[in-house]
This record gives structure tokens, sequence and C-alpha cells, in this order.
């Protein structure tokens, strides 16, 4: 009856009333109306969140200082002006590419680290196990000023040898991003199942190869997905590396772009400075998600599965 | 937590099949995965447990009065309140000045937090129900700000809240007073910037929690004879309890140690909150370890919203499977 009802009333304006078979007196609005004033709530919603950013960007390329008026457009502040731009500023391109740098440190790290953590945990149950996991979490949710805060005192008084920078930076991101690819692989691997590595064992592989030609080959969507979102969020990350950061050759986009506007030196350098943070972000989103797409093509994956997964939903 | 969870039968029958073997195998298959977990168990020791010790022997230590260096003392059982003191007197005392601070924090917090839910509720519950054939282009504009920096959503702010900037202008073509300095240490300026900034985390949440759903409940409701806003009041909304709360958690605690975002929107003390107070004593000689003891005390208090939460997504992923 439900479907009757939709389909019979889905192409009608709002307002329609749905008089049923038993003849109800009162009209009533058709409860399946489209919600009109939701939709205009959202793309409100949508406007407001994504103009200012495209504003941002727009005046990147402005020809000229403001940052509110419109002077034209020009490629100064990207490479053209031989001081102020990001290329002629030696400090504004170092900040690209430490993070660049720690992005990839940190992912190249990571990813290994927690798909061995998760595969390890999940499978070795018990109580050392359930508790380092509970750990792990924890690391997902404690606030990153709290941890940023414990980073700084553990290398600056304990392990005074490594001191701040970018091995710092480095082992505190991989901390801090671990929990991406072990929560990830470890929901894929409750999906999966055990029963393909027990086919492999009966069909007398090793434990190796096990690993090696049945479980990483479909691990690998998680395990993909995983690095997508540690080294976006790494592009991101603020706190940590503001903490951890004590010279200009270890200072990443995000703490520069703090600095500098903080101390009052703002300017259309820094939008390009952010334009090319959300250029390097899109980018990966994009890669990771027809990477992801190419990597479940087998599967009965659709595209808002594949845009959830790069997400970390 | 990704793809759709398999019957939990299929996994069984897999488990029951080899008793034999895997009662033979399991010692050298119990040291595989140990040996697998190991690395990052040790990581986890000495890179997250090893640190929140090292923060409690700070706070607990002494302060190099020549030099104003912190020095850990790490047996808890030498632990002294010289710290400790000294924060007190800062919360509590006559020269106190982080009372207000605590404060503060909580109402910006707290006024951000329910902004951000009234704002983001209707939207993810508009895409996950009634985007029908668009929903793929909705989700990617409602996914996008997730994936741009935090800082260059600052930045557009920053330009667009300038005394001679859009917003100005766009109040003064409405002929109301368009001269407003918004950055120069408004309150509102700074919630909002907190709304903008953790949105997109919590929308996602939301977003991910009502597409779960299922629509059936929903139109049983309806077939039963409740009207639009009644099976909203009694399905949906109970339903969606559970994103909710995580939701909230998930913006509510990166919030309340949020130091940046005041700083870049107001950079006044009239919108100090608790993350500036402990940044700034980490970068003063001498209130080093009065630092330590600020990071402590907050992390006492959001321990039991955290642990609530580790516990709320082992259930709910037990329930996925």
């Amino acid at each position: 009856m439900t479907t009757l009802t939709k389909s019979a009333t889905s192409g009608a304006a709002s307002g329609t009333t749905a008089r049923t078979v038993f003849g109800r007196m009162r009209p009533r609005p058709n409860p399946w109306r489209h919600p009109w004033f939701l939709e205009g709530f959202t793309w409100l919603y949508l406007i407001w969140s994504i103009v200012p950013i495209g504003l941002a960007v727009l005046f990147s390329f402005n020809n000229g200082r403001s940052q509110s008026a419109w002077q034209g457009f020009s490629w100064r502040w990207y490479f053209t002006d031989p001081v102020n731009s990001v290329l002629g500023d030696p400090q504004l391109h170092a900040a690209v590419i430490q993070t660049l740098r720690l992005s990839l440190y940190v992912t190249v790290v990571t990813v290994p680290l927690g798909v061995a953590f998760a595969l390890g945990i999940n499978r070795w149950r018990g109580y050392t196990a359930s508790s380092f996991n509970f750990v792990m979490i924890l690391s997902y949710v404690i606030p990153e000023l709290i941890f940023g805060v414990a980073m700084f005192f553990v290398f600056t008084i304990l392990f005074k040898g490594i001191g701040l920078g970018t091995l710092a930076e480095t082992l505190a991101l991989v901390t801090w991003n671990v929990s991406w690819p072990a929560i990830i692989v470890q929901a894929r691997l409750v999906t999966l199942g055990r029963q393909y590595e027990e086919a492999a064992a009966d069909l007398g592989a090793s434990q190796l190869q096990i690993m090696r030609r049945v479980m990483i080959p479909l691990l690998s969507p998680a395990i993909f997905a995983s690095a997508v979102l540690v080294f976006s969020s790494v592009i991101d990350d603020f706190v940590l590396v503001d903490l951890l950061s004590n010279n200009a050759s270890n200072t990443p986009m995000s703490v520069y772009i703090y600095a500098q506007q903080r101390g009052g030196s703002g300017g259309p350098a820094l939008n390009a400075l952010g334009t090319i943070m959300l250029v390097m972000s899109l980018v990966i989103a994009v890669l990771g998600y027809f990477g992801y797409r190419w990597m479940t093509r087998g599967e009965r994956s659709d595209r808002q599965e594949a845009l959830a997964s790069i997400t970390g939903m | 937590m990704t793809a759709p969870a398999q019957t939990p039968r299929q996994s069984q029958g897999g488990r029951r099949r080899l008793p034999g073997r895997a009662g033979q195998a399991r010692e050298p298959q119990r040291l595989f995965w140990i040996a697998l977990a190991a690395p990052g168990i040790i990581w986890l020791i000495l890179l997250f447990i090893v640190p929140f010790y090292a923060i409690m022997a700070i706070a607990g230590g002494q302060v190099n009065q020549v030099f104003g260096y912190p020095m850990a003392i790490w047996n808890p059982l030498h632990w002294n309140s010289t710290n400790f003191t000294a924060a007190w007197h800062d919360v509590a005392g006559t020269s106190a000045f982080v009372g207000p601070i605590i404060l503060r924090t909580l109402a910006y917090v707290a006024l951000a937090a329910i902004l951000s839910l009234l704002i983001a509720y209707p939207a993810a519950y508009f895409v996950a129900r009634f985007a029908g054939r668009r929903k793929g282009i909705f989700l990617i504009l409602l996914i996008a700000p997730f994936w741009i920096s935090y800082m260059m959503r600052m930045l557009a702010w920053i330009d667009l809240l300038q005394t001679d900037g859009y917003v100005n202008k766009a109040l003064a073509f409405f002929g109301l007073p368009g001269q407003t300095d918004w950055l120069g240490g408004m309150s509102v300026t700074v919630i909002l910037g907190l709304v903008y900034g953790y949105i997109p985390y919590l929308i996602l949440v939301l977003y991910a929690g009502l597409d779960r759903i299922d629509p059936s409940l929903i139109e049983a409701g309806r077939d039963l004879g409740l009207g639009r806003l009644k099976t909203f009041l009694r399905v949906t909304l109970p339903l969606s309890r559970q994103p909710i709360l995580t939701g909230m958690l998930i913006t509510v605690l990166p919030m309340l140690g949020d130091y940046f975002t005041n700083q870049l929107l107001s950079g006044t003390t009239g919108t100090t909150m608790l993350g500036n107070v402990i940044d700034e004593q980490l970068n003063t000689p001498g209130l080093q370890g009065e630092g330590a003891v600020f990071s402590v005390l907050f992390l006492l208090v959001l321990v039991v919203p955290m642990i609530y939460y580790v516990v709320a997504t082992n259930r709910s992923s037990r329930q996925a499977m």
C-alpha cells in the first residue's frame, strides 16, 4: 500500500491530499511530499560552507594586496612576484615542502604499523589484545592539545635526544594517525569473516602465504583508503606540528599560515598557500576515490560507498 | 564500519569446519599474531602511554628555580604539589584569572555545539532521506569541507569579516550598520568560527548514522497513521540518538582544546579559552609545569566522555557483526 500511495503521488506537487481507499474524511497533506523547506535549508548550509572558501581561492589570484576588492587576475602570489610569491619566498615554499615531506613519512610508517596491529589484535584474542585495542581507540578521541602537550614534554624532557623538529613531528603524527588504518582494517576484517583464510589453510598454505596471497589482497581497499586518510589528515594537521616545530625549516603550511596571520602579516600569499593545501587535499581525495573504485571493481560497491570509505565514515 | 556486514552464520560456519586443525596449529599461529601486533603495541606504549605518564611526572614535579625548566619526578610516591598549588592559585586565588576563562570556554563550546547540531542535523537528515537520485552530488558537497584544511577555512572567514570585507558590504547594502569590527574580539565571531570549523566532522557522523536507519521503519510509522512531525519525533529521532551523541563528542572534545580559532578570529584577551592558557604556559619558561597540571586536570574531566565514546563505538561495531 505504501508503495502504491508513493508512486501515485510522487510526481504531484506538494499539498495534494492523500485520500486513501478507506475514505478519510478530513484531507491531510500528502505525507510523501517533497520537503522543500529542508531542501532549501540544506542548500543554504552548503552555500554557507563552500562559498567563503571559493572566495578565498579567488582572492589568491587577486592582482593586488586586498582580500576584499577584486583588482584583476594574476599569478603573482603563486610565482610571478619574485619576493612575496609562494615560489619566491623561501619560507613559503619550505612550508609546502615540509607538509609534503611529513605526509609522506607519516603515511609510509603509519599504514604498515596500523595494518599489522589490526590483524594481530583482531586474531590474537585475549585480555592484552583488547586492552591495547582500547588504548588505540583512546588515541583516536583524545583532544589533540593534550596529546600534543604530552608529546612536547616527551621530546623536550624524556627523549631529549630527539628534541623538536621533523623527527618529533613524524613520531607524534604517526601515533595520532595510527588509529585510521587500525580501525578501518579491523572493520574490513569483521565483514570478511575467516572463511577465506581457513580455505587457504585447508589447501595447505602457510601463515605467511595466507597473508601475502589472501589477506593483503582482500584488505587492499581498506589499506588504500586508510593511506588516503592518513596522508590528507597530515596535510590538515595543525596542533601537533604547531607544538613540535621550532624553526622555519620544519614549519609546515598550516603552522606558517597561522603564525603569519596572527602576526598581522596576512595577505594574498597566504591565500595562495591555503589554495595549494586545498588543491593537494582535493587531488588526494579524487585519486583516493578513483583508486578505491578501481580496487573494488569486482565487488558490488557503489559510488557512495567509495566516497564514504575514503572519508572514514 | 564501512562495508555492509555479512550475516553471522557465514563466518561461524567457516569457523566450525576445522576444529582439529585449528587446535593443532594454535600455538604457532598465536605467536604469529602476537608478532604482528607487537610493533604497534610497543609504539603505543612508548609514544602514547609513556607520554601521559611523563605529563603526570611533570605536573607532580618541580620547577628549576634558576632557569625555570620543569623537572620531572618519576616516582609517584615523591610527587609534590608545587605546580598544583600554582594552578589552584590561578583558578581560585586572589590573582585568579583562569576561572572566568574556564566558564567562557564552556559557554562558547556549549553554544557552538548546540548551533552545530541545529544546523548539521537537518542538512544530514535531508541528504540521507530525501536526496533521492541526487544523493551523490549532495554527498560530495557535504563532504567537501571535510577535505579542505582548517586553516584555509579560517582564512576564508578572515577575508570576509574584515572591516571592508563582504560581510560588512552586504550588511550596508541592506541598510544595516556596516562598520562592525568583526575580528576585534567579538564572542559571536569566535563561536561562529568554531561552528564553521567543526561542523563537517559532525555532519559526517550524523549522515552516516541517519543513512543507516531502515526506511521501512519510517514507512511503518506513516502507515500506522502518524503525521510527519510525529513520525520524526517517535521514530527517527530516537533512532538517531547514538549518532547525535557520538557526533557531539567528536566535535566537543576538540573544541574544548581549541586555541587557534579564537586567536585567528579575535586575538584579544576577551575571548581567551582554556586551550590558550595551556598553549601559552607551554611557551613560557617557569610555567610549563603548571601547563602540565592543567592538561592533566583537563584530561581527567574528559576521561569519562572519552571512555563512553570508546565503549559506544565498540558496541555498535559488534552490532554490525
